[in-house]
């Protein structure tokens, strides 16, 4: 099992969820975040003085999947989350030790 | 000059100017928190440009002898607007009652264009919309011209406001085009607590609207006091009726749009209805901007906080429905259908009719003409971030975590 985080544009949030959907991939976590990789962030002005807010509002979107199709969905995230600017985030994966579904206490493989 | 008039007025101007940050709250309320401040600041810009404007030429257009069309400049630049008597009260005094009506019809119309609209663009409209349109029609109705001659009754600006400014909404929501995400993604409103805030005020400041312009403080002012009140508490009820037969839930965005429906809808007749007359009218108010509502949000018509159903239809109805329920043994002034003066609803129809069709085709001059220079959208990357940041270079809700003084910045 892998986790899938990924880090996209607010706006692309539902891009990449009908793009999960479409690989039968319904549980996810979704968070807003704040964040930057390359971006220089926005300068913001209050009462004349200017700040430079280098964090930069994102959405932050986890999934769970079995090994098999991990590549699968890491590909579908990418191309539904790009517009090819900087600033369109970043995807991490991480193996995940073990599962439990709360409801039944069971272990999940 | 009457001193208790006066007094009167001078509390009516400061509570109908207080609609407009009202509206900014109920409209700010509606949008996502990245559009917070651009969208409230449609509504508090006007308190800016259109305050100006209507000193130095509006009121002029709007309240001169002029023709039947509009006035003429004598007034211009206050002109002549001195401190004597207007009626009972003091003519600088008139003038800036009247100026907060021209502030809020203006603000009115950015609901319909809200989340994408450019502000440099939105703020050139409104101002020569408020000199080209809003002028002549004030004029048209309250100013001595031609719909005044015609027997058009409108105590506060049913259809000089509200169906005028509806109007405007829909040419505007259709020639500046629908949002990027519209209607494919959810475009939930970030904070329904400012919604009901707002319309509570706007409430509250409806008070100075409606019975401020009996211009006196007389029975005809408590008269318009009171159906201020009744009519809209009508139209909550009959919507959270609506709502429970919909979803089986009253929803609180419902409650403060029924207030809203309520108030506009009771605009034309304040003065001219009896509370009975305002209950009913009210209620059934709330019926045709409810339909129209749920029927918008099915369309690819982007009119995003629903100027249209609220102001244009409730504007519509409400005065209609003044010609219907008018008494001419309440205010003198003239009798409607269920007092034996069917014809009265006629003239308001052709009233409502002549309003829509001015202010459709202005509207859409203007836009357009603004439109070869300014570009009426913001640029589509700048739509995705947010207006906020965009158009403003402020965040309503700041996470300033990282945010550092320009100067320690490397540029």
């Amino acid at each position: 099992m892998k986790l899938i985080k990924s880090i996209v544009r607010p706006n692309k949030v539902d891009d990449v969820k009908d793009a999960l959907a479409k690989l039968n991939i319904s549980g996810m976590t979704v968070t807003e975040v704040r964040g930057h990789g390359k971006q220089k962030g926005h300068t913001a002005i209050y009462r004349g003085k200017e700040y430079n807010v280098s964090l930069l509002p994102k959405m932050e979107i986890e999934i769970v999947v079995p090994d098999s199709i991990a590549d699968e969905a890491i590909k579908a995230i990418v191309q539904a989350a790009r517009t090819g600017e900087i600033g369109d985030g970043r995807v991490f994966v991480c193996p995940v030790l073990e599962s439990y579904r709360i409801r039944t206490g069971e272990k999940e493989s | 000059m009457n001193q208790a008039d006066t007094a009167w007025m001078l509390i009516a101007t400061a509570l109908v100017l207080l609609m407009t940050p009202a509206l900014a709250f109920f409209y700010g309320g509606l949008v996502r928190s990245k559009n917070a401040l651009n969208t409230m600041m449609m509504s508090f810009i006007s308190l800016g440009f259109v305050s100006v404007l209507w000193a130095l030429l509006g009121y002029s257009l709007a309240f001169t002898e002029g023709n039947n069309w509009i006035g003429d400049l004598s007034n211009a630049w206050l002109t002549g607007v001195g401190l004597e008597a207007k009626g009972s009260i003091p003519h600088v005094l008139f003038m800036a009652f009247q100026a907060t009506f021209c502030i809020i019809t203006a603000a009115l119309i950015s609901g319909a264009i809200v989340e994408r609209m450019r502000f440099s663009a939105y703020v050139t409209f409104i101002s020569l919309w408020a000199l080209v349109v809003y002028a002549p029609i004030a004029h048209w109705v309250w100013g001595g011209g031609w719909l005044a001659d015609l027997g058009a009754l409108d105590f506060a600006g049913g259809t000089v406001v509200h169906v005028n400014a509806g109007v405007a909404a829909l040419v505007a929501a259709i020639v500046v085009g629908k949002r990027q995400e519209y209607p494919s993604s959810s475009l939930l409103p970030h904070n329904v607590p400012f919604v009901l805030l707002g319309s509570g005020l706007l409430w509250f400041g409806w008070f100075g609207f409606n019975a401020g312009s009996a211009l006196a403080a007389n029975n005809i002012a408590g008269l318009a006091f009171v159906t201020t009140m009744l009519a809209p508490a009508a139209t909550l009820v009959a919507w959270s009726v609506l709502d429970m037969m919909r979803s089986g839930r009253p929803t609180a965005v419902g409650g403060a749009t029924a207030i809203v429906v309520g108030l506009v809808a009771v605009t034309p007749a304040a003065g001219f209805i009896s509370p009975m007359s305002a209950i009913i009218l009210g209620a059934i108010a709330a019926v045709p901007s409810y339909l129209v509502m749920q029927i918008r949000a099915k369309t690819s018509l982007d009119d995003s906080l629903d100027v249209v159903a609220a102001h244009g239809v409730g504007g519509a109805t409400g005065a209609l429905l003044t010609g219907v329920f008018a008494e001419r043994s309440l205010n003198g002034i003239a009798d409607g259908l269920l007092f034996g003066n069917p014809g009265q609803v006629v003239i308001q129809a052709s009233a409502i009719a002549a309003v829509i069709v001015y202010s459709g085709v202005m509207s859409f001059v203007l836009l357009k003409l603004i439109g070869l220079v300014i570009p009426l959208r913001a640029a589509a990357e700048d739509e995705g971030t947010g207006l906020d940041i965009t158009q403003h270079g402020e965040e309503a809700y700041l996470h300033a975590g990282g945010a550092s003084p320009r100067s320690h910045v490397g540029a």
